[in-house]
Parts: structure tokens; sequence; C-alpha cells
């Protein structure tokens, strides 16, 4: 209404899938990769004032986990269903994931593609479908009103159920995924992110891009994605979430409805371990800009790994805590070299990527890249100062309550706590995980897990010298 | 917020400016359960410091935003740029904090805060836990009157903000093509000039350029404080006037008028692009918004505004409007199409389209397509089926925004800041509802006329190898 930024609907949002570190697929309009990289560092902290919201946990009728939160403020709810089916599941067909799940919300056994769209919208709700690396799901944001939710939630249940695979949304999507993918040359984020996880992920199923490659994209045929739906998209490899203002009653006969009669399936096998990089690796990707975009990235971690704390309350000193980084204030405040400056840990299944990153004028690049290199091994090899070691603890601590200050924010990292399979007190007990960090610990996990001298360095820009 | 490259802000943080939701129609058919929110309230301090309270006691924390009534279309020709550029220095010495303590401020107490500047607004905020009101208002009084603008940190700053324009506009083929039909739309408004400002009006920027506009613009009356969250109207009654209350009232001027010339015939451009890979179109026609009713020969009338919110929706508010039924699906000509309106903007402002084809096709194609859609609605009006569904919609967005502290603040303060009452957020649903086919149909007559459309073919440029 008032100011909307609108235009460049859906295929622009198509292009982003995955394409991006940090400008990835979204749910519900918000962008999961980032929510994920600040959840990590800020689902942290929690005072005592704020509490955290209560999650409760049960499985419907055909054993599927529910993670719920009772949120009665607002007359709505949030409902998704979460598989382990991104794109570490494509194998030899990148982008199978991603087309897969753009093809489930557009027209099912019952209803075309315009008789569905009008059905959910004479709702009011909006469902959404995206996917990830490690994950794939469909969500929900309905009005409790039953004449709203009862409706919403049945179209749901009819695109996870009974997808209609038809050619003609097939045809369309794939065109749209290809215009994607040829859209993505033209951004070099996307150039820089490709080759930033081709590199550190080799032979791994994380290596490839969840948008896909125009070879196995043109190659998709319908049955691919039917056959990655069948397998899947079923219960066993399945969790639900749901936080509104539905009852505990409501939200088990909701769920229990939903996924009735979902096959059993398989659970998807766990994802190999990603090994670590044994020798440097350069990659120049020619780009005719004016900005070169530096990015410097290695194996990370995973969710549960037991360097977890302190090398993501490290990072936050490092590059994470905004404009008080150490990258932020050598970089920018001092030598105003990139307007955007940052480094994180992505945790995924298994290793997610550690990312460095800035995007600076190129007569200035080597500059940049002396500054960059030198700030990060000065961090390896001294470890945190103290006082920024403080300071960082108390914004992840003392930010605890933006985390989870409505409904959106909650469902997000209900998902992840559901998805991962971390423990239901994760958060309560985040705090003291990230008090208890000390500045040696960091130290000695950054100097045995961060890796200056192996890791991948990108470059996209002009190679030749101005 | 205009467009995404005419809306800029200090660092690339996490401002979600989804939260200001597209939200189309009405109570057509309406809910039994309807929240209920707590109303918004105002109150001014005798310097003229405007004050807008929304409690909102679902959680702890609070959002505190600071909007001034000055942007990019306040600067004139060779000085672009300075608001965005001021904007930035905001965050460096007071007279007595040292420069970068604002942000380790915050950050030491688990805040959030960044700023944004636009073509009508500069606005600053923090979001963080409400017991930390107090410290906002303490710190925005502060660099409202002590700013201290030191000639290094500009010197560093003003590359920090070159390298922001390389890095959103000028290696973006989409922001750089944008600017240059906005640049090409408006012929003398200032809605032409780009909010980061144009590159040669950054070399040349000075500090004492600056320091002008701040004394200029940076008076509590020339200032509207928004405050969203876990608050209490009294206590922040008590604190504003605290705070904010010695600062004096100033004269500040108006901006120069820079009125649009009429239109005289459609305008039509070509921009190639070296990093474009898929061609696209943008359609622009100038229309008014809530800001221009009563005004005009006749004069603009509000529904007509509504009217145009409902014709964007009809074209583009979902998966079931035309433009996804007919150009997307339908005959395939489309990637992408979609439509925006800019209704809440302090000057006349646009309803633009663009678009992307598909492959096999093109643009001519798909413009007339486009204009085959707006034609189709000026010739005859809407279905009411079509009505119906807008106005479903537009209850559920009511509903949904009230999730976001944010969300709920930036639309306050975004309707404040140009001059509207921002008490239209309350009724916008009913009036909505109230539209019928024939006003569509007739706003569709009245604005979209082909001699007042600007058009924007953006393709890829031939390599030359």
């Amino acid at each position: 209404m008032w100011s909307r930024r609108k235009s460049m609907s859906r295929w622009h949002r198509k292009v982003r899938y995955g394409a991006i570190m940090r400008n990835c697929a979204t749910i519900s309009g918000i962008n999961l990769l980032r929510v994920n990289a600040l959840l990590i560092l800020t689902l942290v902290a929690l005072t005592a004032r704020a509490g955290s919201p209560r999650i409760e946990r049960w499985a419907t009728a055909n054993g599927i986990p529910v993670y719920y939160v009772h949120a009665p403020e607002i007359p709505m709810f949030d409902l998704r269903v979460v598989f382990a089916a991104g794109s570490a599941r494509d194998g030899a067909q990148p982008g199978l994931a991603s087309l897969t799940s753009a093809l489930l919300t557009e027209d099912t056994a019952a209803l075309g593609v315009d008789d569905f769209h009008a059905a959910l919208e004479a709702t009011g709700a909006a469902l959404g479908a995206g996917s990830l690396r490690d994950m794939a799901w469909l969500s929900l944001r309905s009005l409790t009103d039953p004449k709203a939710a009862t409706p919403a939630v049945e179209l749901m249940r009819a695109a996870l159920l009974s997808p209609r695979f038809s050619d003609e949304v097939f045809v369309r999507t794939r065109k749209q995924m290809l215009a994607g993918i040829k859209s993505e040359e033209g951004s070099p984020d996307a150039l820089g992110a490709k080759a930033l996880y081709r590199a550190i992920y080799g032979d791994h199923p994380y290596a490839a891009p969840t948008s896909g490659t125009e070879t196995a994209v043109s190659a998709f045929t319908v049955a691919d994605a039917k056959s990655f739906y069948q397998r899947y998209y079923v219960a066993k490899n399945a969790v639900l979430i749901v936080v509104g203002a539905l009852d505990r009653m409501a939200a088990e006969k909701m769920t229990n409805e939903l996924v009735r009669g979902l096959p059993d399936g398989e659970g998807a096998p766990p994802l190999p371990a990603v090994k670590a990089l044994a020798v440097p690796h350069a990659v120049q990707i020619e780009f005719p800009a004016k900005q070169s975009h530096l990015i410097l990235g290695q194996p990370g971690i995973a969710r549960q790994d037991p360097d977890y704390f302190p090398l993501v309350v490290g990072n936050h000193v490092l590059g994470g805590n905004g404009t008080v980084s150490l990258l932020f204030g050598e970089i920018r405040e001092q030598r105003g070299l990139s307007y955007s400056v940052s480094s994180y840990f992505e945790p995924m299944a298994v290793a997610g990527p550690f990312v460095a990153t800035l995007q600076t004028d190129r007569p200035r690049q080597e500059e940049a890249r002396k500054v960059l290199h030198a700030v990060i091994k000065k961090f390896i090899d001294d470890g945190p100062p103290l006082a920024a070691l403080a300071a960082a603890k108390r914004n992840l601590i003392g930010g605890f309550p933006l985390r989870i200050d409505n409904n959106s924010k909650i469902a997000e990292y209900v998902t992840l706590i559901a998805f991962y399979g971390l423990p239901l007190d994760y958060l309560t007990t985040y705090p003291q995980h990230v008090a208890a960090v000390t500045a040696a610990q960091i130290k000695d996990a950054f100097k045995r897990r961060v890796h200056l001298e192996t890791m991948a360095e990108i470059t996209v820009g002009t190679s030749a010298t101005p | 917020m205009r467009y995404a490259n005419t809306f800029t802000h200090r660092f690339a943080g996490e401002l979600r400016m989804a939260s200001i939701r597209a939200a189309w129609a009405t109570l057509f058919f309406s809910f039994a359960v309807f929240a209920t929110p707590q109303p918004t309230q105002e109150f001014a301090l005798a310097n003229g410091l405007r004050v807008i309270v929304q409690e909102d006691h679902r959680a702890p924390v609070v959002a505190i935003q600071v909007w001034y009534q000055v942007g990019a279309s306040y600067e004139l020709d060779g000085a672009t740029g300075q608001s965005h550029a001021l904007e930035h220095m905001m965050f460096k010495r007071t007279k007595t904090l040292k420069s970068g303590e604002f942000s380790r401020i915050v950050a030491d107490r688990g805040g959030r805060e960044n700023a944004f500047t636009s073509a009508d607004y500069t606005t600053y905020f923090q979001t963080w836990s409400a017991d930390q009101t107090e410290l906002s208002m303490q710190l925005e009084s502060d660099r409202m009157q002590n700013l201290v603008l030191d000639p290094a940190e500009f010197k560093n700053e003003l590359k920090v903000i070159q390298e922001e324009r390389r890095l959103r506009t000028d290696d973006s083929a989409q922001a750089l093509a944008l600017e240059t039909v906005l640049a090409h739309t408006w012929q003398t408004s200032p809605y032409r000039q780009p909010v980061i400002g144009w590159p040669a009006d950054l070399a040349q920027m000075q500090l004492p350029d600056l320091a002008a506009w701040y004394h200029r613009y940076y008076a509590p009356n020339n200032a509207i404080l928004v405050v969203v969250g876990d608050v209490e109207i009294a206590r922040i009654k008590q604190l504003a006037t605290r705070y904010f209350g010695p600062i004096p009232r100033r004269e500040v001027p108006p901006p120069k008028a820079r009125p649009e010339l009429p239109q005289r015939g459609e305008k039509r451009l070509t921009i190639a692009s070296d990093k474009l890979r898929v061609p696209l179109l943008m359609l622009n026609y100038k229309v008014p918004g809530f800001t221009a009713v009563g005004h005009g020969q006749p004069a603009t009338e509000a529904w007509e505004i509504y009217a145009l919110d409902v014709l964007l929706a009809t074209l583009d508010g979902g998966d079931s409007a035309r433009f996804a039924r007919h150009l997307v699906r339908g005959r395939e000509l489309a990637l992408s199409a979609g439509a925006s309106y800019q209704s809440a903007s302090r000057l006349e402002d646009l309803f633009s389209f663009t678009g992307a084809p598909r492959e096999g096709h093109t643009l001519a194609e798909l413009e007339a397509a486009i204009k085959a859609e707006i034609a189709a609605l000026q010739s005859s009006p809407p279905d009411p089926a079509e009505l119906a569904r807008i106005k479903i919609a537009v209850v559920a967005q009511e509903v949904y925004q009230q999730d976001s502290l944010m969300g709920q603040a930036m639309l306050i303060g975004s309707l404040a800041v140009v001059g509207l009452d921002w008490r239209i957020k309350d009724s916008y649903a009913e009036r909505i509802q109230a539209i019928n086919p024939q006003q569509v149909q007739a706003v569709a007559k009245k604005y979209f006329q082909s001699d007042q459309a600007t058009i924007a073919y953006v393709v890829p440029a031939q390599k030359h190898e």
C-alpha cells in the first residue's frame, strides 16, 4: 500500500535460490540463511527477564515430531513442515531440490494452477515453499479463524500430499530456473558464492549451487522431480513446527490432519563428512565491475560441533558483531576500504562454511586483501582482545530478547531446533555457554580450525591491473 | 522507501524492508476473530518535536526511530548525496561521544541500530530491550544537537560511501538501470536524483556542505520520534521532555519547490548493460499519491488513491492477479511481471511496471502485453470477484503486520514524515473495502495515458571481443 517494493516478483526470488552466501531462499519472506547465521550467534543469549518461549514437542499419529509454541497475542499462526530435502540431496542433478520445491505450491490433483491460487487467496493465507542445502519446507501463515484456517490447511495438505506435477508447471518452472541461472552470471555475489562452495566442498554434496547448473536443469524431466518428491517428502524425513494463537489441542488436530496419509518412507541418510582443505585454492572470476569482491572461505562447523561456542563467539568479535567487529573497524572505519565487511560461520548438518568477505574498488584490491588477511591472522595468532570479547558476549546475551520478539522469528529458531535435533532447552542453556567461553578457548579453537594458509580465496572482478 | 536503489542505509544491516508489507484489500468477508492492537497516540513538545507512540507489550523490546524531514529530494543539483552522507557522519563524534561510541554503546547492550535515507526522509533507529528506552532518547537527543564533523573522519567515510555506490549502484545492472530510468522519467522533479548521489557530486562534496545541511534540518521541529513496543506513553512523555525538550526550535526553511513539468509525450530509452544477462522492461506513469489529495485541477480525491491501490492489486497482487494469470501463465510471455505504486511520497511519484520476457519473446511483446492489461481495465471494470480477493488479503495483512514492531514503526513514520496523517493506516482497510469496480476503471482511464509514459528497455550489451 504505502510504499512497497513488489516489482520483479516471482522470478527474482528464484534467481536468489541458494545463490548467495546470505541471500538465499526465504521462508515467509525471511531470509533463512541470514537468520541462521544470526541465530547461531544469537540464540546465545537469554536474559532472565525475557524468558524464552516454551517449546512443546510431541509426535503426530504417523510419528512426525511436532515442535509447538503457543503465541496467543495475535489471531494468526505459522505452520511449517520441513524435510531433509535440500540441494545436498541433488546427487548428480544440481537444482533438483529447488525444482521439486517450486512445483509443490502450484497445482494439485484436484485443482489446476488458477483454481489453486484462487482458493488459497480466498483464505487470506500465505503458502510458501523453499529449499536450501540441508532442508526444504512448506510454510503457511494464516489467520486462526476457522473460515480461513480450515481451507488454508487443506490446501497446504493438498500441496504436500498430492501435487500434480503437471507438464505446464514443470516446463514453466524449468524455464524460470534457467533464466535465473543465466541471470546469476550478472551478479558478482552469486558468482562468488558459487565459486566459493565449489572450492570449499570439491566432491561433497554441498559443492553444487542450489539453483542448479544449466546443463543439469536443461536435462530435468518431470519424472525426476516426482521421484525426488517421493523419496524425500515422507514422514520419516519430516518435522513440523507450529507457532501461533492455537491451543495445544487445536495444534495437534491441525498437524495430524496436515500429514495424515503421508507415506512413511525413509529418513534421508546422513551427509558425508567434509574434508579439510589441503592446499590453497585461489580462483579469479572475471567480471566487468568497478569493484572486486574478495571472499575467503573454508569448511567451518556443523550444528553439533564441539568447538561451536568458542568459534561462534570468537567470530562475533572478529567479523560478526556489525559495526563494532574487528574487521569492520580495520577495513571500513580505519581505511574506508569497503562498505560491507564481515565474517561468519554458517553451521549446517555437516560442516557449513566459514566465510570472510568484502568488496572494494579495483585499484585498492591488494591493499584490502592484505588487511583482510592480516586481521584474520592476528586473530588466529593472538586470540580476541579481552575487552572486545566481553563486549561481544554482552551483545549476544543482551540482544536475546530481539531474537524472539515476534512470531516470525520464533518460528525461525524453532525450525532450527526441530530440524537439527537441538535440545528443547537449547535456548535456556545458550547464555551459559556463551558466558563460559574464554579467550584461551577461542584462540585454541581458531588455531585448530581456521587455516588461513589453505583457505579458498575467490576474487570476482577484473583481473587486469588498473 | 521508494526503490531499492533510492533507499540506502549506513551499513548492510538487517533492516527488513519486507516488514512494510504490501497490503492489498479489505473487510469484505470479515473474519470473526479480530485483533485489536493498542491505539497509536501522538503528542508534541513545546519545541515542535512530534512524538508518536504505539504500545505493544508482547515482548520486552522497543523500536525507537527518529525521522528527519530531509532526504535526497531536498538536495539541489551538484549537491546530491548530502543527506545520505550526513546520515553516515551521524555515527561519528559528538560533543559527548567519541567516534563510533554510539554504535559500541548500543551493541554493548544487545541493541541493533542502523539508519536509512530515502528521497523524502532520513531515519535513525534502535531496537533493543525496552529498558534501554531512556538511553535511546539520550543518544538521539545528543546527536540531534551535538554532532562534531571531523575532516579526517569525513575523508574516510566518503571513501566508504563511494564504495557503497560502486557496490549497490554501479556494479548492479538493475540498480544502475533504475537510476538511469528515474533520471529520464523526471524532468524537473528532484526524484530524478539518486539518494546516494551522483559520482561527481560525491567527489566534490565538502564537510562544510554537511555542516550546513545538519544545521538547517536537524531541529526538533523538523523531526518525528516514533516509539513502538513495551513502553507506557506517560513514561515516553517524561523522557522525551527531559531529553529533547531543552533543544531549541529553529526556523527550518521549506525545500525549494521543484514541481514536475507536464510531460509532453511518451519518453523511451534503451539502456545497455555489460552485466545484464536477461533483458528487462521498465514502464513508468506519473500519478498522484495521498499528498496530492485536494490539490490539482480538478482536485485529486482521496478515493482515487485507494482505487489505484486496488488497481495495483488487480494486476499484481499475488498468484491470482492478472499479470501472474495472463502474462506469466496463460500466454507464457513473461518470466516475471510486476507493478508498484508509490502512494505515500512527499511529491508526485510513480506507478511502475517491470518485467522480464521469457526466452523467445521480446521486450516489445511484453510492453504491449502490459499495456493491453492496462487497456483492459480502462475499457471494462474489474470483476467483483477480483476485488473480493483483494479485500480478503488486506484483512489478513492487517493482522499479520502486527507481528513486527519495526514494520509498525516504519509505517507510522513514513506517513508522518511526508506530512500525512498516520491515522490513514487505521482506516485503510475500510477505505479499500469501499472501492467499487467502476472507480478502478475510472483511475485506469484518468492516469494511464500513453503520452505520460516513460518506457525503458534494459538489454545485455553486445560483447566486443
